[in-house]
């Protein structure tokens, strides 16, 4: 056993000079010219949790920051004074304003979002039709990637208001616990694409009247749809049409212009991940897919990673790899079974088995992908439910 | 023996991140015993389960998968997977109910596959449903399939789970006739059956807990059947209790490891710091057991049956799953 052993995992890994660099979140939170932090990433790896470590943090360095969440934990969400799912920034009570900075959050509600576009769009009573339109209902709060698409379209407005009066500097959005990490991506495309497709266009042809358009081809087609849903749902589809048929350049200008906002040079993305190979490798094809769309990818966040607990970083010669604990654990409680070293070593063996895989999990990441800067954030004990949670989060992010 | 003899259908739930397809292998491999056959589905595209079993992407049919875990008496049934994906379910619901050759690849010329699948309310749930539905109804399956003792289902996270299965009910307001509303109703039939049970999967953490119990509100509140709830990543329990409780107040005789590490021959590594990290490692440990054993009351809380999994430092491979099973079954949840 020698000493001077490289430590191994994603936390040793950080600014070693081996592999991809460092993430630099405070240079990334500190330059004025990032206006917009998006973090995404699969469900359950802690991306709200990011979001409002990272905008706190911001913010007590002076930034004048909005958070967008989707679905925060209750208690983190009473700590931050946003219970309440109506669309209205609030400000975060508690934060250090010394340095000159804001933080206010808000807590997206998808519904309330796309009825405020079509409201935008279409004058009263039209907007009150398409509202009351079954379709539309349905639409605006069951569809899958609905709630992708307006946290985009809201994280627009947000921005263009905020550049246009100045309340804020810096916008840092959290993105829905999708299946997959690409669906926010591709909702607002999907979406557009199908409110002024060909389908659509089909659909609305009997409602428009001439019947020459039935030709056998479409009349079979429509039939294979009015077997399928029933005809009631594909009148109201028609009707819905019908009224949001004027409407459809408006979304999809908008989808255009969010798309746009995205490449924007101000515009960074934060892939939030577990050191986990399902996590990761959402991770993977989302950072591939961002350089696909030329969409500026500022790094990779790895929450939960096992770690040395903290106060016992000593020399690299007073850690054992997996075995030597294992080895060492076992001739210990051969002298007495019930031994609180052997346990010890066992739990030490333990977390170094998981330090390793997530080592090798991360590496593997970075060998296909060397130019993405990683940051890897130890497990906290508990959950973060305040700020003083938060900024703990927000202190290990910029750590590493 | 099991907790749920009579349960055909078992539906594994969980928030995001808490092992739930991982629990679902397992519990079809349980499952799967003296002979009996089990399927194994996913519907949310992952190819999940063709990872944890390291075989090919599955297609969309029933492939063997692998052998269960043998029962008391040796013998071992099979397993079978089912990867089921809207598109697919779509173009063999139109072909079986309607005959639709040509007008199903009409449909997908003009995007109506996508359309369906993809965006019109409730219709992929349902396509999904309908699928797992024709697998495990009673009486047999249609067309000569394969009957399965036991369906084991990767479901959609707890948050979408209620509308995932109840789907039938959102959407039967829309379609007030229809094929797909009587095919509904037949679903919903045995969704809220005895022959199903819905189980969640948790760890022991204040969200995934928080969320297991409103699951379980949500799931009862729609007449869903409530299974059990199934705590994966469970922290290994090398300290007695009264080592724990010294770990977590810094108490623990440093002495005596120091002395213990070098009868090991760890001296050298004693002296470098080694009794320091194991002493931080045990408290680390204590304080995350002490937070484990809250929630753990929590769960106990819920009124259902519980069953405990250990977390893997290793990682879940294929031996592992057979060592998940072989719990999950000591435990009576198969």
């Amino acid at each position: 056993m020698s000493r001077g052993r490289p430590r191994v995992g994603p936390l040793a890994r950080t600014g070693d000079g081996t592999g991809a660099d460092a993430l630099d979140v405070d240079a990334l939170i500190g330059d004025p010219a990032t206006r917009i932090v998006v973090c995404c990433g699969s469900g359950g790896v802690g991306k709200t949790t990011t979001s409002a470590a990272l905008a706190l943090r911001a913010a007590e360095q002076g930034r004048r920051v909005v958070v967008l969440t989707i679905d925060p934990a209750r208690r983190l969400a009473q700590s931050m004074g946003i219970e309440e799912l109506d669309n209205t920034p609030r400000p975060v009570v508690g934060i250090d304003d010394a340095a000159g900075g804001a933080l206010d959050a808000m807590m997206l509600d998808m519904k309330r979002t796309f009825d405020e576009v079509v409201e935008s769009q279409a004058s009263g009573d039209k907007a009150a039709q398409i509202l009351a339109n079954p379709f539309y209902v349905a639409l605006s709060s069951s569809f899958a990637g609905t709630q992708e698409y307006m946290a985009m379209e809201k994280l627009g407005q947000v921005h263009r208001a905020a550049e246009a009066d100045g309340t804020y500097d810096l916008v840092v959005v959290d993105t829905p616990p999708s299946r997959s990490a690409l669906d926010f991506l591709d909702a607002p495309e999907r979406l557009s694409s199908f409110l002024d497709g060909r389908f659509i266009r089909l659909l609305l042809a009997p409602a428009r009247g001439p019947a020459r358009f039935m030709t056998a081809g479409v009349g079979l087609v429509t039939g294979a749809v009015t077997k399928l849903i029933g005809a009631q749902v594909l009148r109201d589809m028609q009707t819905f049409v019908a009224a949001f048929d004027t409407l459809f350049g408006g979304f999809r200008a908008r989808a255009e212009r969010t798309f746009a906002l995205l490449q924007a040079d101000g515009t960074a993305f934060l892939v939030v991940a577990a050191p986990e190979p399902d996590a990761l490798r959402e991770a993977a094809y989302f950072t591939e897919r961002l350089a696909e769309d030329a969409m500026p990818l500022a790094g990779l966040v790895v929450n939960r990673c096992s770690a040395v607990p903290t106060g016992a970083e000593g020399p690299d010669g007073a850690v054992l790899s997996t075995d030597e604990a294992t080895t060492a654990a076992t001739r210990v409680a051969k002298r007495d079974p019930v031994s609180v070293t052997a346990g010890l070593l066992r739990l030490h063996a333990d977390r170094a088995r998981a330090v390793e895989r997530e080592g090798r999990l991360v590496e593997r990441f970075s060998a296909a992908h060397p130019d993405v800067p990683v940051v890897a954030v130890p497990a906290l004990a508990g959950d973060v439910h305040d700020l003083d949670g938060l900024r703990e989060v927000g202190r290990l992010l910029a750590d590493g | 023996m099991s907790d749920w003899p009579d349960v055909r259908l078992h539906v594994v739930t969980g928030k995001g991140g808490t092992g739930k397809s991982t629990v679902a292998a397992a519990l079809a491999l349980a499952l799967a015993y003296g002979g009996r056959d089990v399927l194994l589905c996913e519907v949310e595209g992952r190819q999940g389960i063709a990872r944890m079993f390291d075989v090919e992407p599955l297609p969309y049919e029933e492939r063997r998968l692998a052998t269960g875990l043998p029962g008391r008496r040796g013998r071992a049934g099979t397993v079978h997977a089912l990867h089921v994906d809207p598109e697919s379910a779509l173009l063999e619901y139109l072909a079986m109910y309607y005959r639709l050759g040509r007008a199903g690849r009409l449909l997908d010329r003009f995007g109506v596959v996508d359309f369906a699948t993809t965006l019109a309310p409730g219709v992929r749930d349902v396509l999904l449903t309908g699928k797992i539905y024709e697998a495990a109804k009673p009486g047999g399956r249609r067309g000569g399939g394969r009957a399965y003792d036991a369906v084991v289902l990767d479901a959609p996270p707890t948050g979408r789970i209620v509308q995932f299965l109840g789907v039938s009910s959102e959407l039967a307001g829309l379609a007030k006739v229809g094929p797909i509303r009587s095919q509904s109703d037949a679903m919903m039939g045995l969704f809220r059956s005895e022959a199903t049970a819905v189980h969640l999967t948790t760890v022991l953490e204040e969200m995934p807990v928080q969320e297991t119990a409103d699951g379980i509100a949500e799931l009862r509140e729609a007449g869903l059947p409530v299974g059990g709830v199934v705590v994966d990543q469970v922290r290994p329990r090398d300290l007695g209790d009264e080592h724990l409780a010294a770990a977590a107040a810094g108490t623990l005789d440093r002495e005596l490891v120091a002395h213990d590490l070098r009868a090991a021959g760890l001296a050298e590594e004693a002296d470098a710091g080694l009794v320091d990290v194991l002493l931080a490692d045990g408290r680390d440990h204590a304080v995350r057991r002490r937070l484990e054993d809250e929630q753990r009351a929590l769960v106990a809380d819920l009124g259902r049956p519980a069953y405990e999994l250990p977390r893997l430092a290793g990682g879940v491979d294929l031996g592992g799953l057979y060592e998940l099973a072989g719990l999950l079954r000591e435990q009576g949840m198969a």
